[in-house]
Parts: C-alpha cells; sequence; structure tokens
C-alpha cells in the first residue's frame, strides 16, 4: 500500500512538472512575436529606425481600427478570402483526384508525369498573361491563378502518399475482394492522407502568395491592391495593415489545417 | 462436407524473372487437401511457402500446372489470407479491420455487426474494438489479423507464419486459441511456419518442402487425440520421434540450400 502510494506521488510529480514545462513552452511562443513588437515600438519611437518607412506598431494598430470603420477594408479582406477559398479548393479537389489516379494506375502515371513536371517550374504568375487572355479579367481567372499554383504540390504530393502506401495493404485489400472504387476510397485516400496533407499546407501558403502578387499585378481590390495602393500613396502605415493582415490569415490557416490534417488521421 | 477433396494443385511450377537470372521458387507441387484438414508447410527459409500461399490466395500467377479450391455451393469467399508481415491496416480501426472482408463484400450491416463482434470477443478484442492499431500491442494486431480472417468466413484459410513474431507466451495463448475457434468452425487450413512444434500441435498432415526450388518432399500425418494441448504434445513420446525425424529433415535441406548457395 505505501509503496503504491509513493508511486503515484512520484508520478504525479513528474507529470506536474511536465505541466509546467509545457506552459512555459506555450509563453515562450507567445512571447517571441510580443518581443519583437516592443523592439519595435521602442525602435521607432526613438527614431532610431526611421518612423516614415517603419511606423511604429500603435500607429499601425490605429491605422488599421480607422480603416475598418469605413467598411471599405473589409470588402477587400473579403474579396480575397473569396478567391482564396474557391481558387483552393479549384486547385486542391482536381489535384487529389488525379494524384490518387495516377497513384493507382502506373500508365496513368506515366502519361502525366512528364507534363506535369515540365509545367510545375513555370512560376503560376508568369502565366497569368494567359490566363487572363483564357478566362478574362474577372473573379475567375483569379481563381485560376491560384488554383494553378495549389496544383502542382499536392498533385505531386498525393502520388508520393499513394506510392508510399505499403504493399501488403494494398495485397490485404486485393485478397479481401476490394473493387477499384473502395480500393480508391478505403485504401489509396487515407493511406495517401498524411503526406497529401503535406502537400496541401505547402499548397495553402502558396496560394497565399500567388493572391497577393497577383492583386497587385492586375486587380482593383483585395488585400494585395491595398498594400500596393498604398505603398504607391506613400502611405505607410495602411501599407501595413495589409501586410500585417496576410500574416494574420496565413498563420489562421496553418492553424485551421492543422486542426484538420489531426481530424482526418486519427491513426497516425 | 469432411472427406471431400478442398483444395487440388497439379503440377504447380513458378519461376521469377529478376533482370537476367531466373529463380525456380516451386516446381512440380502436387497437393490434394481435404475438407476441414489442418495442413501445416515446413521447409527452410526462401524455398517458396509464401510463394505457394499467394499463388492460392490469388495474388501471384503460377508459370505452369493448375490448383483449385473447391466452392461448397453457397457464396462464401473462396479463401483469406492472414499475412506473414503486419497486414493489419493502420487507418482503420480494429473492429473496421476485422469487418474488412464483409464490408467489401457488401454484407448486411446486420451480419456484419455480428460476425464482428462474436470474433472480436473470440479473440479477446472487445474492449479493443474502436482503438486504431497504433495503439496495440504486437499479438494484439495478430490476433486482429486472425479474427479478420476467420470472420470473413472463406472456404479455406491461408496463414503464412502468422506467430512468428511473438514471444512464445503469447504464441501459446493464439494457438489455442486459434485451434477452439478452428475446431468450431471446422475450416480448411493451410498454414506455414518454422516452428515444428507449432506444425505438430495444430496439423492433421504435415508436409516437408526442400529447399530452392521448393518441391514436397515429405508428408508427415498427425494422429494425436484432439483437443490437443502443447504440454501433452510435448510429453508424448511419439511425437519426440516427429519431432526428431522433421528436424533431421529441415536440417539436411538447410545444408543443402546453404552448399547450393556458395557454388
Ligand atoms: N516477387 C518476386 N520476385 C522475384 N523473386 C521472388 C519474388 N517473390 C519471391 N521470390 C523468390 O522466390 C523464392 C521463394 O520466396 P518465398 O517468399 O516464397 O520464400 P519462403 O519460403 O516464404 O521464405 P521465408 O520462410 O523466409 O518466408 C525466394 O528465392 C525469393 O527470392
Ligand atoms: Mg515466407
Amino acid at each position: 500500500m505505501e509503496e503504491l502510494k509513493k508511486a503515484v506521488e512520484v508520478e504525479k510529480e513528474d507529470l506536474r512538472r511536465r505541466q509546467r514545462s509545457k506552459k512555459f513552452k506555450q509563453i515562450l511562443t507567445i512571447s517571441s512575436p510580443l518581443f519583437m513588437l516592443v523592439i519595435w515600438e521602442f525602435l521607432s519611437q526613438t527614431a532610431i529606425i526611421d518612423p516614415r518607412f517603419f511606423p511604429p506598431p500603435t500607429t499601425i494598430l490605429q491605422t488599421l481600427f480607422s480603416m475598418s470603420a469605413s467598411g471599405e477594408l473589409f470588402e477587400h479582406v473579403r474579396i480575397s478570402l473569396i478567391r482564396i477559398l474557391f481558387g483552393f479548393l479549384l486547385g486542391v479537389i482536381p489535384a487529389i483526384t488525379l494524384g490518387l489516379i495516377m497513384g493507382m494506375y502506373s500508365s496513368v502515371r506515366h502519361f502525366f508525369s512528364p507534363l506535369i513536371m515540365a509545367l510545375m517550374p513555370i512560376p503560376t504568375l508568369a502565366m497569368l498573361p494567359i490566363i487572363l487572355i483564357i478566362f478574362g479579367i474577372g473573379e475567375f481567372s483569379k481563381m485560376v491563378t491560384i488554383a494553378a499554383s495549389v496544383f502542382f504540390p499536392v498533385v505531386i504530393n498525393t502520388v508520393a502518399g499513394v506510392m508510399n502506401i505499403d504493399k501488403v495493404y494494398s495485397d490485404v485489400a486485393k485478397n479481401y475482394g476490394a473493387n477499384p472504387k473502395d480500393f480508391f476510397m478505403k485504401i489509396a485516400l487515407p493511406g495517401a492522407m498524411p503526406v497529401m496533407m503535406e502537400g496541401i499546407q505547402m499548397g495553402q501558403a502558396i496560394a497565399l502568395l500567388t493572391i497577393v502578387a497577383a492583386e497587385m499585378i492586375g486587380a482593383n481590390s483585395g488585400i494585395g491592391y491595398v498594400i500596393w495602393m498604398n505603398y504607391k500613396a506613400f502611405l505607410i502605415a495602411e501599407m501595413f495593415v495589409g501586410l500585417i493582415l496576410i500574416s494574420f490569415f496565413g498563420y489562421l490557416f496553418s492553424l485551421l489545417l492543422r486542426g484538420l490534417q489531426s481530424k482526418l488521421i486519427p491513426w497516425k | 462436407m469432411p472427406n471431400q477433396e478442398k483444395i487440388r494443385v497439379n503440377q504447380l511450377t513458378k519461376v521469377f524473372l529478376k533482370h537476367k537470372e531466373r529463380v525456380m521458387a516451386l516446381e512440380d507441387i502436387n497437393l490434394s487437401i481435404k475438407d476441414g484438414e489442418f495442413i501445416c508447410i515446413l521447409g527452410p527459409s526462401g524455398c517458396g511457402k509464401t510463394t505457394l500461399l499467394r499463388i492460392l490466395a490469388g495474388l501471384e500467377k503460377s508459370s505452369s500446372g493448375e490448383h483449385q479450391i473447391n466452392n461448397s455451393g453457397t457464396d462464401r469467399p473462396l479463401q483469406s489470407m492472414v499475412f506473414q508481415e503486419q497486414g493489419v491496416i493502420p487507418w482503420m480501426t480494429v473492429e473496421e479491420n476485422v469487418s474488412l472482408g464483409l464490408r467489401m463484400r457488401h454484407a448486411p450491416k446486420k451480419l456484419i455487426n455480428e460476425r464482428t463482434k462474436t470474433y472480436l470477443r473470440k479473440v479477446g478484442l472487445t474492449p479493443y474494438a474502436k482503438l486504431y492499431p497504433k495503439e496495440l500491442s504486437g499479438g494484439m494486431k495478430q490476433r486482429v489479423s486472425i479474427a479478420r480472417a476467420f470472420a470473413n468466413d472463406p472456404e479455406i484459410l491461408l496463414m503464412d507464419e502468422p506467430f512468428a513474431a511473438l514471444d512464445e507466451q503469447n504464441k501459446f495463448i493464439l494457438q489455442e486459441e486459434l485451434l477452439s475457434i478452428w475446431e468450431e468452425t471446422k475450416k480448411t487450413v493451410i498454414f506455414i511456419t518454422h516452428s515444428i512444434d507449432e506444425a505438430i500441435l495444430l496439423s492433421d498432415r504435415i508436409f516437408l518442402m526442400s529447399s530452392q526450388p521448393g518441391t514436397i518432399k515429405e508428408e508427415v500425418k498427425i494422429d494425436l487425440p484432439r483437443p490437443r494441448q502443447m504440454t501433452q504434445v510435448r510429453s508424448d513420446p511419439n511425437t519426440a520421434e516427429i519431432f526428431l525425424k522433421i528436424w533431421k529433415h529441415l536440417q539436411t535441406e538447410v545444408q543443402e540450400s546453404r552448399t547450393k548457395n556458395e557454388r
């Protein structure tokens, strides 16, 4: 009895120690951006760095509030988010489908691989003129631009994911009578999921880069447009608001995907 | 229907082509196995045991010869295999793994639930039904494999060294579980093993294979009364003799494959 009590005590102490260290790490994670902001504020307020180019964060924050008040900023954010969301889906869904089929059938793989390898190195932004010629200057062409940039990392990772599935699992599926549809849904898709999700994470980051760049080049709305217009008008604090919004949404999206990942891959 | 022929293999041969090399894996295999028999196959490593099972499982084609598994006239699947490597699918729960074959056949929901429950209980995994394989021990995973094969209710069972990776204690427990399930269901089983003890404990007949190219060298009948237990098998003087005989056979075959490889 005594022994057991002692053992439980030791384990409890250990658990407490681990919780403390976890809390400490969480504090570290939050404190690094805060620390940077404080330094920035200080340097800018004391004019050690030029506040015309690097306005203090408090000023940027004030600008953010005043810009939000008019509702116009919200409209730009909304437009960008819609472009990202639909462009992302427009790229990811065909990429997953083609990737799974390529992974499952080597003849399909051999047919499409060279095409993908040849198209992948072309930056999507370099294709923007062609996309504009084909799809016009409307919203759809912006979604296509995002879709094209998301497509490649996802398709490549999906193929790799399927190829990575241990052969014994496909033997098991075959032995237990899986038809092609079952194989697709119950073996290829879930088996490829971990590597595929890496590709989707990558795609999400690229989608954000692409939309901002595309909006800077050829749009009159969206967060990228906000950044570019304010830069040209030398409204630096307003430009920083755009940058901060991008950073915020990038972080938010990767958190969301991380959450989705642990939902979709509970077995890892 | 006992005494009726269940599996027939005629002059079966398998050659693998690796680049320009030829590997004769199986040569002129002839088998006739009766309904409800428990057959063990023993042979040196690389003699083609897995290959033979994979051919019977329809995962590999024979080069020549033929084989047939007789259907009992129901719509049961012909065979289910328990794989040598870990064949438990990591992204399916224990329950989903066990019901795999039934789900692939689109069996009625009620039947799937019933059978899955029954076999989970038989292998003692009911509390773990909703867990993923990563949370199981090696022995538990092997139980999942076995439950999955039995739940599929096939005409015959093909088992490729299912207990090879287990410790002695777990092995004993699983062997007895397997025997008790087998005695209930009276399935025809082909079971590959490297353990002579295991083969004697389990089988009605043992087929001894030669080293490469694999042929069936000899057949040993085991007449011990059932239900059997390892303690009883170990203490029987007759089995000691059988053990020795099989051991000598394997010894010469292993030696032969060594000298062949050195050449
Ligand atoms: N897909 C394949 N391609 C080429 N050669 C193969 C293939 N599968 C098996 N072989 C060869 O056939 C022979 C028999 O292999 P098999 O796996 O059937 O042996 P085994 O008796 O099961 O051995 P172990 O007891 O080690 O599992 C080996 O020489 C192996 O190299
Ligand atoms: Mg083998």
